[in-house]
């Protein structure tokens, strides 16, 4: 029998950064015994691993990771959607205990990034034999990365951030990094943040550029890491302590999509549609307006993306984004406080990790956990990731009032 | 074919060097939609009929990024932007111009243009192509 009502019994994520005496299944195994002991269950009480690994897809990483922490014989989905990898690997265990299926599931998601450098670009090396050959879908004769526009990520994204200056007014330079300034500083509040250094504007301005405008500080810190989830029911919650009823996060909404087509989505990723249709879900499933939310963590992985989703997640009318940045809203003492954990640009970005460990911040501000930097009197949050090619996960998140 | 077109090849199929230069795309028959490579059927109306169509050779810049750091071999800086040709949005390099904000611009006028890539053992050139300034 389905079950609508779903809970976060359990979450926990390992400080980000950089664990060179840990490999992947040592950090997952760390988030996910974590998680387990944060909901006060064992690996016996759960019915489905949904293991999220990106760079070493293929190795069969939730196999791995049962022979770490438990291995009971049930069902493991190992789960690769580039950087909505966690977010995925979440609604796969959140659709197996919707489905009436299992009464308890385990989402993982773990990366090993650090010094990974640049993501994304380079191709074949040039021509066997000094001769012009065509390849691939293109009949390309040489590598096209460089020449035919870049495959970079940073360059990317910059041109998904200088494209919605084309199309609501420009916004300068000074505008993307003031959104960087924002989240580094956000994480000098954050323990378990890959870095917790401040900059000064003129320090994002006048670091190395990677991609204009995306500075080097501008664009997300490759780190290893891994976040891990305990979903349930609000049926088999009510049979639980008081105390797990009261530290457990309802998932309002869970919603995955992927870009339909546009013109120009062949060209460059379009990151917008997909978001705007994954919030416009949200919110209908959730009952609740963007006006609702207390905090937001959203897929900052350069600076002129976090000011894309602004307006993609609706936390503004459409084209205002950088009046509402330039209003104060998305700090954390405005109206609408987005990456409090300093985001993909401090806190890091080990792939796979980063759609869970977005929601363990918003749990934590819900839960009245997250000490000097909690968002007082915090009740509705949301968690946004998007993984290009393109997939965007987005979860709202509530208080529990059980 | 002339000896002057076979020496020549295009950096990628959808560069068409004669009569002029100029990018073909792949048009599905029944809903316009656009595409550079071969598509089994359209992304947008599922239909599997294409016609190859010529794409204009002038467009509008709606973004670009200046490249400052890029995977090895790759030179820098270049500029990378997306060119709306029409109502066809094309990926291309600026070039012929400053790799600057000061000399790159949203919403500029752009023309395609090429330029050689080399020629090898066998005497073939390899034409690439960019958007240059129009003005």
């Amino acid at each position: 029998m389905a079950n609508d009502d779903i809970w976060i019994l359990g979450i926990a994520m390992t400080k980000f950064g950089k664990h060179t005496d840990k490999d992947i299944v040592d950090l997952g195994a760390e988030a996910a015994m974590a998680a387990l002991s944060d909901g006060g269950v064992n690996m016996g009480d759960i019915g489905v691993l949904a293991a999220g690994n990106l760079m070493a897809a293929g190795a069969g990483f939730g196999q791995q990771l049962q022979k770490q922490i438990g291995q009971t014989g049930i069902p493991v989905y190992n789960v690769a959607n580039a950087c909505a990898t966690g977010a995925t690997a979440l609604r796969t265990a959140i659709m197996a205990v919707k489905s009436g299926e299992v009464r308890m599931g385990l989402a993982v998601g773990a990366e090993k990034l650090a010094g990974a450098g640049l993501l994304g670009g380079g191709g074949q090396s040039k021509k066997d034999g000094n001769k012009w050959e065509p390849r691939g879908r293109y009949g390309a004769v040489a590598p096209t990365d460089g020449r035919i526009g870049t495959d970079t990520m940073p360059g990317t994204f910059a041109q998904v951030g200088m494209e919605y200056g084309h199309k609501y007014g420009e916004v300068s330079f000074e505008t993307f990094a003031r959104i960087s300034e924002k989240n580094h500083s956000h994480s000098t509040l954050n323990p378990l943040a890959a870095y917790q250094k401040k900059f000064t504007l003129e320090e994002i301005m006048g670091d190395m550029m990677i991609a204009y405008p995306n500075t080097r500080p501008m664009c997300s810190a490759n780190c290893d890491g891994a976040a891990a989830a305990v979903v349930t029911t609000g049926e088999v919650l009510r049979t639980l302590s008081k105390e797990q009823q009261r530290r457990a996060v309802k998932v309002a909404a869970s919603v995955l999509t992927t870009d339909p087509y546009q013109e120009a989505c062949q060209i460059l990723p379009d990151v917008n549609t997909l978001t705007r249709n994954a919030a416009r879900q949200a919110y209908e499933a959730a009952g609740v307006s963007p006006s609702d939310l207390d905090l937001v963590e959203l897929h900052d992985c350069f600076a002129t993306a976090e000011l894309v989703h602004y307006d993609n997640l609706m936390l503004c009318p459409e084209g205002g984004a950088v009046d509402f940045f330039e209003s104060g809203a998305s700090w954390r003492d405005g109206s609408t406080p987005v990456n409090v954990s300093g985001g993909l640009q401090s806190k890091g970005h080990p792939i796979a990790a980063t759609g869970i460990a977005n929601i363990w911040e918003v749990c934590h501000h819900l839960r009245g956990e997250a000490g000097p930097r909690q968002i007082a009197d915090a009740k509705v949050g949301l968690a946004h990731v998007i993984g290009l090619g393109s997939a965007c996960g987005i979860h709202i998140l509530e208080r529990s009032s059980l | 074919m002339s000896a002057t077109t076979s020496s020549r090849i295009p950096i990628v199929s959808y560069l068409a060097l004669e009569p002029s230069p100029h990018l073909v795309a792949n048009q599905c028959a029944a809903c316009g939609a656009r595409f550079f490579d071969r598509r089994n059927a359209c992304a947008k109306c599922f239909a599997t009929e294409f016609v190859p169509v010529d794409v204009e050779t002038e467009g509008v810049l709606t973004s670009f990024t200046i490249v400052a750091f890029a995977a090895p071999g790759v030179p820098v800086p270049f500029v990378a932007g997306i060119i709306k040709c029409g109502q066809t949005s094309v990926r291309a390099n600026v070039i012929n111009c400053d790799p600057t904000p000061d000399a790159v611009k949203l919403g500029m006028k752009v023309r395609l243009a090429t330029y050689s890539l080399g020629v090898d053992d066998d005497g073939v050139e390899a034409v690439g192509f960019g958007f240059e300034p129009a003005q």
